[in-house]
């Protein structure tokens, strides 16, 4: 099938960038969306042209390294699919796509598609960990979880940080990435005794970085790969203050 | 000239080997480890385990990964499990019994006192991993919960849904993180290393481009550790990631660490099969559904009907048929020549015939669809995804891919390799898995190596290094190892021919797939070896690499691996050609039972292939550690 892509290009972080338009004429429909892009960039660089930079590696959906605007919607037209899933029979003969990187202050661009995520491990590195050094765990069978917090845990847990919800979100909020850290431990016995420290260190790096503030439109779980849940939110307002009454 | 090679192994019983060790091992007093700078190439399990427990201790570490973040390397994208001898199934495991596994499964082509050590300090592992809020399956009792995987008669594998990699390294990744908050652990994202620096022999430092702006960089330290992984993308179809490679390891091999069992791939049975001439990878599907999974063809050749339309009896289920006591449960290297076995003689199935059954309707109906959606929701879910097809309704189609790689740095028993002060760990190296990697082994040996061998045999060799100076990066030997990276990158770019990376690339995988894949030959090998060296001729004259050195350019990035792969191909048949005999995944067409089995031949091969470079590609020389059984005699290794 005939595709038509508008893809943004920008040299570099304080260059002006612009959409390029491009068009593809042998796309097949088994194609995922990242193929369709390396067949633009083979034909780019046969003619000695730039090709389009960015970010991917697993493709299978769970290393969080790709994501770009599609046609405005963060991972594109399927719900809880990355871009690197995502693929061309989801469009037809003759689309126009527009092709966009996660815009967010606190996602510099990089070259054309590729951000720099950099301020999430900023946010795991203010706490997003339980404090054992290797050598000090206990038998792990001494920590009884029951099936439903490991469940529940594990739904938090599952986020791949690719950013899609700060670049969903109208504030550029990453208030759905952090909250499903500290709901992770908050839901693990393990978790509990560093809870309050964590939960307001990692709280206050948020606010630090170049995140906008979270106003509860539930726009990041509608777009997030995972589908991580608001409620996470819910639950890391009500960690941050207990935290904070209850010193 | 070969080199003599020792694996220093402790003395002692098999069991007390490691205890010896510890107990005999120099150490660094806390005070003086602040002093000590350590390199951590690669930032998967092995990595980032390595670099924070050694960061824990007090070195001062230097992390690097080519990725955007720690937390992408691809340890995030092993699926089904992590093994663990703490025999909670009370099914009659021990570290004896997952050591014999490992070294059967291995097809007697490991060391003992290594695999026997893997085994050892797997039940820490789990320990760690809990404490560090690792979200693994748990019964309704709240203890943990396990699951069996190929190659074994009992239950020691633990689990995070489908997602056990990920949180694994998510584990590692937030303990790296929060040393880094510290401020004992530097980090250097997006940056490749491009060689290895040796001072007086020693592993002093490393050059390495930071890929955002194209810049050469020099770093000194008193030791460096290589966790770089695999190097199953040379095939380039395989399950790896995309920015998978062998270049920091082949260029500490050109700098003269052994490259062991080179051509030692598993090739997993359970991945997506390839749709098109565009596609980019092949998706592993875990071997954890082949607990409930059964795979089958139909037993008429080029039988056109839908799976659904084949009634039980003109099914072949050949697996349970060939290897009844394992059934869909046999090991990866048998199952995927199984695999290949049918489709080669038309059985296979999809458009491209490429593909055999993966069949859960018998597990449907005896647990409910609810209880399979629990266990591999999300695989189910991925299959649909990419192939549009619900495997709920109609059974998978699967097909073998290029996942793991066995062979890998030649290490002794500190995993350190034939240069001082460089070590390599987790898949990087060749050490524990013999010649076929038992599922759910991956995982453990990443972790065990990161976690607790490399922190206490790192210390053992930088216990002598406390009166020696700061490396210095004004050194000579810097200064060289930086002009010849730049000079390689600006003739990349200068190049100006016809052909990017990533055609040179695949077509060097389809080579390697066709004669040094499932399946091997002398002819083909030979034929191989003359593909591989004109290739790489044209390699050198015809490739094209658009914009420049000093900016952000990934076709230059491609362009630095593929280079390598160019000479890995060649080493890699040159390996399967010098191997006459079967083992593990390595199969040679001229060493089969009668009924079709690989053929070991433990009088003549009972050893480590160990390559030394020797300045051309096409010269390897070939050093022998040569392997003893003390503890179990190799028997004929049968599922059947």
């Amino acid at each position: 099938m005939k595709i038509h892509l508008k893809i943004w290009r920008q040299k570099d972080q304080k260059a002006k960038g612009k959409l390029e338009s491009y068009s593809l004429n042998e796309v097949d429909a088994k194609m995922s969306f990242l193929e369709m892009l390396d067949m633009l960039n083979l034909q780019l660089a046969k003619k000695g042209e730039r090709p389009v930079e960015f970010d991917h590696d697993c493709r299978e959906g769970i290393c969080g390294q790709c994501g770009v605007m599609i046609n405005g919607i963060a991972h594109g037209p399927l719900k809880k699919t990355t871009t690197c899933q995502l693929h061309m029979r989801s469009f037809k003969n003759g689309d126009t796509i527009y092709v966009e990187p996660f815009k967010s202050k606190a996602f510099p661009i990089i070259r054309d598609l590729k951000v720099d995520r950099s301020s999430f491990d900023e946010i795991i590195a203010a706490g997003g960990y339980i404090s054992v050094n290797t050598g000090q765990a206990p038998e792990a069978n001494s920590i009884p979880i029951t099936h439903e917090e490991a469940e529940s845990a594990f739904n938090s847990a599952a986020c791949i940080g690719c950013g899609a919800c700060v670049a969903t979100c109208k504030n550029a909020s990453a208030a759905l990435f952090t909250s499903a850290k500290i709901t992770q431990f908050a839901n693990l016995p393990q978790g509990k005794k560093e809870s309050k420290q964590r939960t307001v260190n990692m709280v206050n790096r948020m606010e630090e970085l170049d995140f906008g503030h979270c106003t509860n439109t539930e726009a990041c779980q509608v777009e997030c790969p995972q589908d991580i849940s608001v409620l996470n939110i819910a639950r890391m307002n009500y960690e941050y203050n207990k935290a904070k009454l209850t010193k | 000239m070969a080199k003599e090679i020792h694996a220093n192994i402790p003395e002692g019983d098999l069991k007390d080997k490691w205890s010896n060790y510890k107990a005999q091992a120099k150490l660094v007093s806390p005070n003086n480890r602040k002093k000590l700078e350590i390199i951590v190439v690669g930032t998967g399990l092995a990595g980032a385990s390595a670099a924070a427990s050694l960061a824990e201790m007090g070195y001062k570490i230097k992390s690097f990964c080519f990725q955007d973040s720690p937390r992408r390397a691809h340890s995030v994208a092993a699926q089904g499990g992590v093994n663990a001898m703490k025999n909670y199934q009370n099914d009659g495991d021990s570290v004896y019994r997952m050591f014999h596994d490992t070294l059967k499964g291995g097809d007697f082509r490991s060391r003992e006192a290594n695999t026997y050590r893997l085994a050892e300090c797997s039940a820490s592992l789990i320990d760690q991993a809990v404490a560090q809020g690792v979200p693994f399956g748990r019964e309704y009792s709240g203890y943990l919960k396990n699951r069996s995987f190929g190659g074994v008669q009992v239950s020691r594998t633990f689990y995070a849904r489908g997602q056990t990699g990920q949180q694994l390294l998510l584990g590692a990744y937030q303990a790296l993180m929060r040393q880094k908050e510290i401020g004992s652990v530097k980090l250097y994202t997006r940056h490749e290393m491009l060689d290895l620096v040796t001072i007086d022999n020693k592993a002093k430092g490393i050059i390495a481009r930071n890929l955002d702006t194209g810049e050469i960089e020099r770093h000194g330290a008193h030791a460096v550790i290589l966790a770089t992984g695999g190097f199953g993308k040379i095939y380039y179809l395989s399950t790896l990631a995309m920015g998978c490679n062998a270049s920091a390891i082949w260029r500490a091999h050109k700098k003269g660490a052994l490259m062991a069992n080179p051509s030692w791939t598993q090739i997993h049975p359970t991945c997506l099969p390839q749709s098109g001439p565009y596609q980019s990878k092949l998706t592993l599907m875990s071997e954890s559904l082949r607990n409930d999974g059964r795979i089958w063809v139909p037993k008429a050749t080029n039988d056109k009907k839908s799976p659904i339309e084949i009634p039980e009896d003109e099914r072949d289920y050949y697996l349970e048929r060939k290897y009844p006591a394992f059934g869909n449960l046999a090991p990866r290297d048998i199952a995927s020549r199984a695999a290949k076995e049918q489709i080669d003689i038309g059985k296979g199935v999809g458009p491209l015939r490429n593909a055999v059954y993966l069949d859960f309707a018998h597990a449907i109906t005896e647990y409910g669809k609810d209880v399979i959606a629990e266990r591999y929701g999300n695989l189910f879910d991925m299959y649909q995804k990419i192939t549009g097809i619900n495997a709920y309704e109609e059974p998978m189609k699967i097909s073998p891919s290029a996942h793991f790689s066995m062979g890998g740095l030649w290490v002794d028993y500190d995993l350190m390799t034939t240069i001082p002060g460089l070590f390599a760990i987790g898949e990087a190296n060749f050490s524990d898995h013999g010649a076929n990697r038992l599922g759910a082994n991956s995982l453990l040996q990443a972790c065990v190596d990161g976690y607790y061998i490399a922190p206490c045999t790192l210390q053992n060799y930088l216990s002598d290094q406390i009166q020696v100076e700061k490396t210095q990066i004004n050194h000579p030997a810097f200064q060289e190892a930086e002009r010849l990276a730049k000079k390689q990158l600006e003739n990349f770019v200068e190049s100006k021919g016809n052909k990017t990376a990533e055609e040179f690339h695949r077509e060097i995988g389809k080579i390697l797939y066709d004669k040094c894949g499932l399946s091997r030959s002398e002819q083909e090998l030979k034929k191989a070896i003359l593909q591989i060296q004109n290739l790489r001729e044209e390699f050198q004259q015809n490739l094209l690499v658009p914009g420049d050195a000093h900016e952000i350019n990934s076709e230059l990035e491609k362009a630095g691996r593929v280079s390598d792969y160019m000479e890995l191909a060649e080493l890699m048949c040159v390996d399967a050609l010098e191997r006459n005999e079967s083992c593990g995944a390595h199969f040679r067409e001229e060493f089969q039972t009668e009924d079709g089995e690989a053929e070991r031949n433990d009088d003549d091969y009972a050893y480590s292939a160990a390559w030394e470079w020797s300045g051309k590609a096409s010269k390897p020389i070939l050093n022998k550690e040569p392997l003893h059984f003390t503890y179990v005699q190799p028997s004929k290794r049968s599922y059947k």
